[in-house]
């Protein structure tokens, strides 16, 4: 813990789902791009004194609130639903069990319904799966990863980030932490040559390089407060809401002073996959202010419904 | 060659915790039972498809999902262990199944020569999904029949309902082709739920009855309608409401499984046999099929 009490978030890390970087990064240009990234930041990792790596993975929905692994050791061999053909992924990743079932009391501390999962053969996702291959591939830091609620929205998802920082509060542990998820999420429908990717469309590559420049200019609350922006224009509407910034920004500080760096912007397969860092500062960036209620405990449905109604 | 035909259709919801309550071996889970509505039905429709000669159930699923095209289990066999990634608690469930290759391989191509974006899932590390676990085990206890399970494509969010139900008929067509074309007698199965909006906390004891309803009185109202068309045969009619119920009750529907069944069956005037409503952590389910044979069809509930 830092002498001001509040946790040492050593860097943030955003990077992609997609199984291309682990599994094939030679098939293109990008590809061995975004791979190249991901290294660098396993670099950074390694140099760094973090204790832990966690992971937010949008290709991990929950719907019993929040769920956290905690399997000391999960192992298992993974295999996409669409790129099956590009082989399997075999993998052993360490949990860290005393942070997950810490982190479990305090999201219920904090009015949110969260479990741990501890079961031999529970499917890691996708996007989980390659980002701890690249980032920690001997497992030298231990990890935890926390699941997307299908239909949790900004306050929950900001409460979460905040139990977060409780959790590595009290532990007095130093973290990486890393939001898995693509910027532009729409993907070609049919098979491609991967030489061939690009962005889906100009719009997604306007918005995306719109997104790197906040990233990079280290503007990571001001993404936060555009997330429902991004997900009206880029985002398939597969989930209630784009979450990632939601959930960083708020287990990061809920500000713009970060050192951004955009170490690669590449199509997979049609989708905007990006892997940067953002690593806290002293500067900061923007010159706005925000409306929206910062919010401490998440106290569920307001129950509108049942209001306000004529007996 | 006789021809190949569909001799049932069965709509049929894969909440694990069905299986979770039958307590079966397979499953490592334990329970006290539950949500007896829909596993008592599910019985009785096991017991219909026991009496009824086929060869190969073909399964459409939600929870294989795909964006890149639809695609086909593609190898003779899978055996592994299925974890619910939602519901870890209650399905944990070691599966050893048989796939009907041919039958898989002749729908491909039937959907390939009809536009469609296809592909053959040939990874035998390949985990094959919960839902197909679950509605396969419920519907054929005894797994004595090879499967093919058909991904979803996931045009409703890509595109949107409407383009859905173009692509899903489109494919149930393809199907319909290839079996008539295998000789074989084959029971499709859609996987899926009616309205889906789940609670988000559960009981202790998820078995407790005592806490299990419908999400809303909207949902319910939604899934009657619904259940009533198929009651009175207007299978057409429920396509085409599908958009709205879809949009309204968040529904499972989105998936396609049971447009593309019906589409396969060349959406059926006929009543659909109806074998339980329950709702199962907030969600709509309904167990029907539709028995294209006039003398075995019945009115079951």
């Amino acid at each position: 813990m830092s002498e001001t009490n509040e946790p040492e978030i050593l860097f943030g890390i955003y990077c992609p789902p997609h199984p291309q970087p682990l599994l094939s990064p030679e098939a293109s240009e990008g590809y061995s791009k975004l791979r190249a990234a991901y290294d660098e930041c396993r670099k950074r990792i390694e140099e760094s004194e973090a204790d832990i790596i966690l992971v937010y993975s949008t290709t991990w929905p929950s719907i019993i609130g929040h769920q956290i692994q905690a399997l000391e050791k999960a192992i298992w061999t993974h295999v996409d639903d669409d790129f099956h053909y590009l082989g399997s992924m075999p993998y052993e990743f360490h949990m860290d069990t005393e942070f997950a079932h810490s982190m479990k009391e305090n999201c219920e501390k904090r009015g949110l319904e969260a479990r741990t999962v501890e079961y031999e053969g529970f499917p890691i996702d996708t996007g989980s799966v390659v980002a701890l291959q690249l980032l920690n591939p001997d497992n030298r830091i231990p990890s935890c990863i926390l699941s997307s609620n299908m239909y949790s929205n900004r306050s929950e998802t900001i409460v979460l980030g905040k139990a977060v920082r409780d959790t590595l509060a009290q532990q007095n542990k130093k973290a990486v932490v890393v939001v898995v998820s693509s910027l532009s999420n729409r993907m070609f429908t049919e098979h491609i040559d991967p030489k061939e990717d690009r962005i889906h469309s100009q719009k997604d590559d306007d918005w995306n390089r719109k997104i790197l420049e906040f990233f990079d200019d280290g503007r990571l609350e001001d993404l936060s407060q555009l997330s429902r922006d991004i997900h009206g224009q880029i985002r398939v509407q597969k989930v209630v809401a784009y979450k990632p910034a939601w959930w960083l920004a708020a287990t990061m500080g809920q500000h713009n002073n970060y050192d951004g760096e955009v170490l690669a912007y590449e199509a997979l397969h049609g989708s905007g996959g990006a892997v940067i860092t953002l690593t806290p500062s002293t500067g900061s960036v923007g010159d706005k202010e925000f409306d929206e209620d910062d919010v401490e405990f998440y106290r569920g449905d307001r129950n509108v419904l049942d209001k306000g109604m004529l007996e | 060659m006789a021809k190949g035909q569909i001799v049932a259709g069965c709509l049929a919801p894969h909440p694990p915790h069905l299986v979770y309550a039958d307590n079966p071996p397979q499953n490592e889970a334990y329970s006290e039972g539950g949500w007896e509505t829909l596993r008592w039905g599910y019985q009785r429709l096991a017991r219909k498809l026991k009496n009824i000669d086929y060869d190969a159930i073909v399964i459409f699923t939600p929870h294989w999902q795909t964006y890149i095209g639809t695609h086909f289990l593609g190898l003779p066999e899978f055996k592994s262990k299925s974890v619910d990634p939602v519901f870890p608690n209650l399905f944990r469930y070691n599966y050893d199944l048989q796939v009907d290759v041919e039958l898989s391989e002749a729908m491909r191509d039937a959907a390939s020569q009809e536009g469609i974006i296809t592909k053959m899932m040939t990874n035998p590390d390949f985990r094959v999904d919960y839902g197909t676990i679950t509605s396969c085990h419920l519907l054929n206890p005894e797994w004595d029949k090879p499967i093919v399970t058909i991904s979803s494509n996931r045009n409703t969010h890509y595109y949107s309902p409407e383009v859905m139900i173009e692509q899903a008929t489109a494919l149930g067509r393809a199907c319909a082709k290839a079996i008539e074309e295998s000789g074989k007698r084959v029971v499709l199965v859609a996987s899926h739920s009616l309205s889906h909006r789940h609670f988000v906390e559960e009981a202790p004891l998820p078995e407790d009855m005592s806490k299990e309803h419908i999400y809303n009185h909207s949902q319910y109202v939604w899934d009657m309608k619904i259940v009533e068309m198929m009651r009175d045969g207007k299978s057409r009619e429920v396509i085409d409401i599908m958009p709205e119920f879809t949009e309204q009750t968040i529904a499972e529907t989105e998936g396609g499984g049971l447009i593309w069944m019906l589409g396969a069956m060349g959406f059926p005037d006929f009543p659909a046999e109806i074998y339980g409503y329950q709702s199962v952590i907030g969600t709509g389910n309904v167990i029907a099929c539709w028995d294209p044979n006039d003398d075995t069809r019945e009115y079951v509930l």
